[in-house]
């Protein structure tokens, strides 16, 4: 089965650290794929080697074909994968729109970036307007709220015009209101892109996942619909397991 | 016989390149600041060889090893103090601070002991060498590499047996995990400035046997032994080490065999460092963690 | 492309008016420069014209280490480049058709070297005082940034690349003049050096030149590059991601400042009449520097006052020591490092804005763009910070 993202005997280790062992996955095209384990699971290691920030021991991660190992951070970039990061690295001087517009420049002619300015592209406004930032145009990103921060990095994201996304922990530090329009968002760019979303909350995950792949120490565990994953026992040994098992140590020891 | 000859010396430019390049592993790789006024601190411990000659004799040089350390060790606690520890994350602001008072201490050196350049005689064990077989080895140079040997084993030393030692690598490789167990980072901070700036003024004290002593004398090595910093990587020991020989040695042997070699040494030493920097951009030795960028 | 979102417009009152007082500053500038061959005597002149020549230098300063944030400090490496470029060529113009510079008649040099004869094209030597510093830069800018050696290093070498083409110039007597470099300069392009009227009308060049640096280096400032270069140094990981590659990015801007300091080191040479190594070697690099750190490094406008300003205090002070000289660079180097690290136009735009805080009630909620004089963050730290964290302040 091809897809567009091909990952085969990853495998990617820190001086002696194994951050992941022997991983295979594959996302095919247009899906919205979670990808959750507990702290330590590789996820964020996953998409470093995905995007280049990382180079893995072995293994081959092929988009579309092309073969990302190996490749520049910027290189990836321009074969259209882009990604957000835990802490929201939005340009704080630039406003708004200027971040979007820089977001966007790297797709425009040369005779473009030299010039400053003028009025807001396509891309730009549609990455405006899927965000919700319409209003927040010309203010400077640094007073942004945590939420809006975020919304910013995916309108970036989009503004890059990207065929896979990949977005570590979006809603992490979110209120509830603000977790519901990040989902709501991502229902929406997930229409015409591919989309793996790293997450750790279940809440979320409950309510906007259709397939999730579950990561433990390095390893993949366990795939399939959210139905499937919450009811494989491996998963719930992993996440729930060792509370059950200390409380009940713990319910020992007191009697 | 030559090719001996120049290795030799190359060596003892090393060893005099690594005395000096010691104490910059220590502020500049330890601690990330750039001290432009570290080539000062050389001078210092050089003019404290001389002002003592009148008072000790010819053994000057031995009796002003320990002073100078302190006295440069001194001026750089002060300029750490003062100045430096505003500035701890902001390494080219520091460099351009500290070239300020590197320029002001230099004018006050001229303005206390005159432009031209003065004299600290070496005492009479000192003068003259041993001749192997062709091969010329002259004491002083020979006290040099001695000097620096055993620099470096006090340091090594220091820093994997004895506890402050311990600390102060702790504090260069995690500053945070390290104030949060209860180090004093700046207590290591300011030890470390300590040692390193007083170990140029043993450099100094080493370049007196060698030549004169004027307000440039640090000038004239500082960004050699910057660039000896740069290529053992940041506060790397053996770096250092290997890279001030490899320099010494290359700087001589390009001055012997080029015609004219002595314009062109610094350029191919450039060159390498630069060829170097491609394949080992860290430096030599580095400590790999897993932070990423 | 016109939105098809509804935006709101920026508050336009204030914004339109501080945009004004930038042009206002440049003509007001321009005028200046231009009426000062009738005010001023021959020799001041002639100074005025040799501190433009530094002015040339610190708007590509100020792009390199202010924007990129790119601690040069080998500038002197492209004034010299430049410099001797037109320096070889001006030599061969007066030696006549075969015959040799002076200096080397001096030193007993029997035959022209190779490197000098192409220099005798006036075309050729034009072009080698903008591509031999642009090349140079562009070979050390992608050979150390693409291993993304940085910040700290990158100061390191390029001091290291500034005291080695010293010792190399200085070496080679016969080929550059060594220490005492090259002297004596009579014509340039048929002005006579020695005519005050002459060298009024090289002292224009020189200003035109320096206004066309200037707002080409204003130009790219404000462009999306400019946005970009900025971008690069204060996050420049953060750059890749947004596809580009920021080694290529630094070394444009680097490649650029070399090429103003190259043309700035080839009107010097006429302007004062000789270039020797003592111009181009690590103190003068620093010297360069010192006039954009003071003037303000973020601030295009700050890099040519604060070069003009320092310039001319050096020739007040080296003329009753050269003592004093040395002083005051050193004192300015810690006074403006410690207290004022964005300069004269730092302190100049924080007075304004606690002015106006004052003052003025505040507007609609509309940001004040970052302008040319306004400075970006405070980005004196090149480490970048880790991956997915950005510290700066936010100027509003």
């Amino acid at each position: 089965m091809t897809g567009l993202l091909q990952i085969r005997g990853l495998n990617v280790a820190f001086s002696g650290f194994r951050a992941i062992t022997d991983l295979d996955l594959t996302v095919a095209a247009g899906e919205l794929r979670f990808l959750i384990g507990p702290n330590g699971a590789g996820k964020t290691t996953l998409i470093d080697v995905i995007t280049g920030l990382t180079r893995p021991t072995s293994g081959s991660v092929r988009f579309a074909g092309e073969e990302l190992v190996g490749r520049r951070e910027h290189r990836i970039v321009r074969l259209g994968i882009g990604r957000t990061f835990q802490t929201s690295v939005v340009f704080e001087q630039l406003t708004v729109l200027e971040n979007l517009d820089l977001a966007a420049s790297f797709r425009r002619p040369l005779a473009a970036r030299l010039r400053r300015r003028r009025d807001v592209s396509d891309q730009v406004a549609a990455a405006l307007e899927t965000t919700g930032l319409a209003d927040l145009a010309y203010r400077p990103a640094g007073v942004l709220s945590h939420g809006q921060r975020q919304w910013l990095e995916i309108g970036m994201l989009l503004a890059q015009q990207p065929r896979l996304l990949l977005l570590d922990e979006p809603v992490a530090g979110m209120s509830r209101d603000e977790r519901a329009r990040t989902g709501e968002l991502l229902r929406q760019v997930a229409r015409d892109h591919t989309v793996i979303v790293v997450e750790h909350d279940m809440d979320f995950l409950r309510r906007f996942a259709s397939t999730v792949t579950v990561l433990h120490e390095g390893r993949l565990l366990c795939e399939g619909t959210v139905a499937q994953v919450q009811a494989d026992p491996r998963v719930q040994e992993v996440y729930l397991g060792r509370t059950r098992r200390e409380t009940a140590e713990l319910v020992k020891e007191a009697s | 016989m030559a090719t001996l000859n120049q290795l030799v010396i190359g060596a003892s430019i090393g060893a005099v390149l690594l005395l000096i390049a010691l104490g910059l592993t220590f502020t500049f790789g330890q601690m990330g600041v750039i001290n432009m006024a570290h080539g000062e601190f050389i001078m210092a411990g050089a003019y404290t060889a001389y002002l003592l000659q009148p008072l000790v004799g010819s053994q000057s040089v031995l009796v002003a090893l320990p002073i100078a350390f302190g006295v440069a060790g001194l001026l750089g606690l002060i300029l750490e103090r003062l100045a430096i520890r505003h500035f701890y994350g902001r390494p080219l602001d520091t460099l351009l601070l500290t070239w300020g008072i590197s320029l002001i201490l230099q004018q006050v050196a001229r303005d206390i002991f005159g432009a031209p350049n003065v004299q600290v005689r070496a005492p009479g064990w000192l003068t003259g060498g041993l001749d192997l077989g062709g091969v010329r080895l002259p004491y002083n140079r020979i006290f040099i590499m001695l000097l620096a040997v055993g620099c470096v084993l006090a340091i090594w030393v220091y820093l994997t047996r004895l506890k402050h030692g311990r600390r102060m690598r702790a504090v260069m490789q995690n500053r945070q995990l390290a104030a949060a167990s209860g180090v004093a980072t700046e207590r290591v901070d300011q030890l470390t400035f300590f040692i390193g700036s007083g170990l140029a003024g043993v450099a100094g004290v080493a370049l007196t046997l060698i030549g004169p002593v004027g307000p440039t004398l640090g000038t004239n090595y500082i960004v050699d032994a910057f660039l000896v910093v740069v290529a053992g990587g940041l506060g790397q020991l053996r770096g250092a080490v290997i890279a001030a020989f490899a320099l010494g040695i290359l700087n001589s042997f390009v001055e012997f065999w080029v015609d004219n070699g002595a314009s062109f040494a610094k350029v191919v030493v450039f060159a390498v460092i630069i060829g170097f920097l491609q394949l080992r951009p860290q430096g030599m030795f580095v400590v790999r963690t897993r932070a990423l960028s | 492309m016109s939105a098809a979102v509804d935006v709101p417009g920026k508050g336009a009152g204030a914004a339109r008016r501080w945009r004004l007082a930038g042009p206002a500053l440049f003509t007001g500038a321009a005028v200046l420069l231009l009426i000062a061959p009738a005010v001023l005597s021959p020799f001041r002149l002639d100074l005025l014209g040799k501190y433009l020549c530094f002015a040339i230098v610190a708007v590509g300063i100020g792009l390199a280490w202010g924007r990129g944030g790119m601690l040069t400090l080998g500038q002197g490496v492209f004034f010299g480049l430049g410099g001797y470029a037109m320096g070889m060529h001006l030599k061969l113009r007066e030696a006549g058709p075969g015959g040799l510079p002076d200096f080397m008649v001096w030193s007993g040099v029997e035959s022209l070297p190779a490197l000098w004869r192409p220099f005798a094209n006036p075309v050729f030597a034009l072009a080698m005082v903008v591509l031999l510093p642009v090349t140079v830069a562009v070979l050390l800018g992608l050979l150390v940034f693409r291993q993304r050696v940085r910040g700290a290093y990158f100061a390191v070498l390029s001091q290291a690349l500034a005291a080695a083409f010293v010792i190399l110039l200085v070496g080679q007597q016969g080929l550059t003049g060594g220490t005492n470099g090259l002297t004596n300069f009579q014509t340039f392009f048929g002005l006579d050096l020695y005519q005050p009227g002459d060298k009024r009308i090289l002292y224009l060049v020189v200003a035109g030149v320096l206004g066309v640096v200037f707002l080409v280096a204003w130009q790219l400032a404000r462009s999306r590059f400019g946005q970009l270069l900025v971008a690069v140094r204060d996050g420049e990981d953060r750059v890749r991601f947004l596809g580009y590659d920021p080694a290529v990015v630094k070394t444009i801007a680097f490649a650029v400042s070399a090429g103003m300091a190259g043309i700035a080191g080839a009107l010097f040479v006429p302007m004062v009449g000789l270039l020797s190594p003592a111009n181009l070697g690590i103190v003068a690099s620093l010297e360069l520097l010192i006039g954009v750190a003071v003037g303000g490094r973020f601030s295009l406008a700050g890099a040519v006052g604060g070069a003009l300003l320092v310039n001319y205090a050096k020739t007040i002070f080296s003329e009753q020591s050269a003592d004093n000289w040395v002083y005051l660079q050193g004192a300015m180097f810690v006074v403006v490092m410690l207290w004022a690290p964005r300069g004269l136009a730092g302190v100049f735009t924080d007075v304004r804005a606690a002015l106006g805080h004052r003052w003025r009630p505040r507007p609609a909620p509309a940001a004040t763009r970052p302008t040319d004089a306004t400075p970006a963050a405070d980005p004196s730290a090149t480490d970048p910070p880790p991956a997915g964290a950005q510290r700066e302040e936010v100027r509003a």
